[in-house]
């Protein structure tokens, strides 16, 4: 077992969550040869009995999940985010149509993910997972938010999939402010009235820091992490366009179908709030360091402050 | 007829009454649904009256039994079989299974768990069947239960390498309490299986793979009843029965004719059928 990073990185929290987990018997964790990296591997050196190894496989591991499910259990399984892809179908008929309460986790998502190049950085999980009825859909942005949004779906009933990354970013929370996130309910992290920049996952950072900025230069805005794709929180959107002049979305996901598209979905029965989304274009990733890549694809906090000016000016 | 582990066993010559009751209810409502899979209904149906009749530990006035046997139709295309079953043991009214594939039946187009009572899987996807039995055998041992999971799969749905993968898994984890059924008829849907993509000698694969593995005849109930006996006594290693099968067992211009595979029987085919299996 490797090491587990010091702080920051999702996946550590979504592993320090199923330890907490374990003290309900029901709780039972699959894994497909990746819990080292998607730290599922802190619940297998605790708990093995409770651990189910299915080697490389995740379309038969992610039916006896929804095996167990049907029998009175309720498992986490996860592997990398690109890698859950392979068993979509499965998620779709095996778990969400019959409408059994399966906690699935996808690691290493998004081109944050870096040098392992563009057949692991998964920039589409969270448009293929929001089309399934019933799913919920999470990206936090931190470790301990991914700790309490994980720690959360014991009482859920509804299927769910959520997104860590690999890389350490910035904590957004402490350990009080993130006991106030519920799933659901987008958090945020600063107020503001001349525009709105709704985030998730690793962009949060760069959100907090696009609004820095743009205070520097006269500009109020607002910064929502919305660790939730779906259920998405319309109430707290529909503030945001009633108060400000327009909305930025930002993701390290394909601006076809991640966050952006969600906020669009409701904004289009609105018809009134202008928006840009920050995201990746419509390509495939390549081998790089996280931040080459993210300044290459245009996904830094310079290029949120661009969209945000854009639309107030 | 219900009950918890059936307390008086039927005979062959019952169970072989009782499954030539559920082909009749299988022509009838795929003919009233004007759609349906004929075909692999009646290769299956022996083998899925054997042991609803007479090894399926289920409650029919409780038919979320926690501890209740499962059977997995992962071949959920023979929904009819299923549904005339569980209309015998009393799960469904004669109405609900004549409601097939319409709008709102409880009887679905393919056997889905959320809608009907007994049903212990959403199949209609070809080769999930046993991933999630060996879900369910797992949760069994973690409760310490000996309660047993039959899975029922078609010999053209194995070529689903996700069938492998469970396989495989099956015998890692030492998966005693799962029982297979392979319906091998032969039949999937465009044509006869050594044209499609031959699955060969399926006993052998699943002994290489780890699996204690019988052959029988799949019409003969004798063997049926036995070989059932033998995979649940059998609680160490996973469990297959070969079940080789006729596809349209019982109606003359069904069997082994693969345009049945997945056609209703027209009014004047329904009484030949009816005939037939009087």
């Amino acid at each position: 077992m490797s090491a587990p990073s010091t702080g920051g990185a999702s996946r550590d929290g979504y592993g320090a969550a199923l330890l907490r987990l374990a003290a309900d018997q029901r709780v039972v964790v699959l894994e497909a040869d990746l819990g080292k990296s998607t730290k599922s591997c802190l619940f297998r050196e605790a708990h093995p009995e409770r651990t189910i190894s299915l080697g490389i496989a995740e379309q038969n591991m992610i039916l006896v999940a929804a095996g167990m499910s049907s029998s009175g259990k309720i498992p986490f399984a996860s592997t990398f985010a690109i890698f859950t892809e392979r068993g979509f179908e499965q998620v779709r008929n095996g778990v969400a149509r019959p409408g059994l309460v399966v906690h699935l986790c996808g690691s290493h998502g998004g081109i944050h993910t870096g040098t392992d190049g563009s057949s692991a950085q998964s920039i589409e999980d969270l448009a293929l997972y929001r089309t399934i009825p019933g799913m919920t859909v999470m990206h936090p942005c931190d470790d301990l938010s991914a700790e309490e949004l994980t720690v959360q779906l014991l009482g859920h009933e509804n299927p769910s999939y959520t997104r860590t990354a690999r890389n350490k970013t910035p904590r957004m929370y402490d350990g009080d402010s993130c006991k106030k996130l519920r799933i659901g309910k987008g958090s945020i992290l600063r107020e503001g009235s001349d525009v709105a920049i709704i985030s998730c996952g690793v962009m949060v950072s760069e959100s907090i820091k696009a609004a820095e900025y743009l205070f520097s230069k006269g500009i109020s805005a607002a910064v929502v992490d919305m660790h939730t794709l779906k259920p998405l929180d319309k109430d707290l959107i529909d503030e945001l366009a009633d108060t400000c002049k327009g909305i930025v979305t930002a993701e390290d996901h394909s601006v076809i179908g991640g966050l952006g598209s969600a906020v669009a979905e409701h904004l289009s029965s609105r018809g009134d709030t202008p928006m840009r989304m920050i995201g990746v274009s419509d390509r495939f990733g390549e081998s790089g360091t996280p931040e080459q890549l993210m300044e290459s694809l245009g996904m830094t906090h310079k290029d949120i402050v661009n969209s945000c000016e854009s639309l107030v000016s | 007829m219900n009950s918890t582990a059936p307390s008086i066993e039927m005979t062959n010559s019952q169970l072989e009454e009782l499954a030539l009751k559920c082909r009749r209810h299988i022509v009838k409502m795929i003919h009233s649904a004007g759609a349906g899979h004929p075909g692999g209904s009646l290769s299956a149906i022996d083998i899925i009256v054997a042991l609803y009749g007479n090894r399926l530990r289920i409650e029919t006035s409780n038919p979320d039994w926690g501890d209740r046997d499962r059977f997995i139709m992962s071949k959920g295309h023979a929904s009819p079989a299923i549904y005339s079953i569980l209309y015998e043991m009393g799960f469904i009214s004669e109405m609900d299974m004549m409601s097939f594939r319409s709008m709102g039946s409880v009887c679905q187009g393919h056997v889905d768990m959320k809608w009907t009572d007994g049903v212990d899987f959403s199949a209609g996807s070809l080769g999930m069947g046993l991933s999630f039995g060996l879900g369910c055998a797992l949760a069994a041992r973690m409760d310490s239960s000996d309660r047993n999971i039959w899975v029922m799969v078609g010999d053209g749905e194995i070529q689903e390498g996700q069938f492998w993968e469970a396989a495989m898994a099956a015998d890692f984890h030492s998966a005693g309490r799962l029982n297979l059924v392979v319906d091998r008829n032969r039949i999937q849907n465009d044509d006869f299986v050594e044209t499609q993509m031959e699955v060969g000698d399926v006993a052998a694969k699943l002994s290489s793979f780890g699996w204690e593995v019988i052959e029988i005849d799949g019409h003969n109930m004798e063997e049926i009843v036995s070989s059932i006996d033998w995979s649940l006594s059998n609680s160490a290693r996973p469990t297959a029965i070969i079940a080789h099968t006729t596809k349209g067992k019982g109606v003359s211009f069904m069997e082994n004719n693969p345009s049945f595979h997945g056609k209703a029987p027209n009014d004047e085919e329904l009484q030949i059928a009816l005939e037939e299996l009087s």
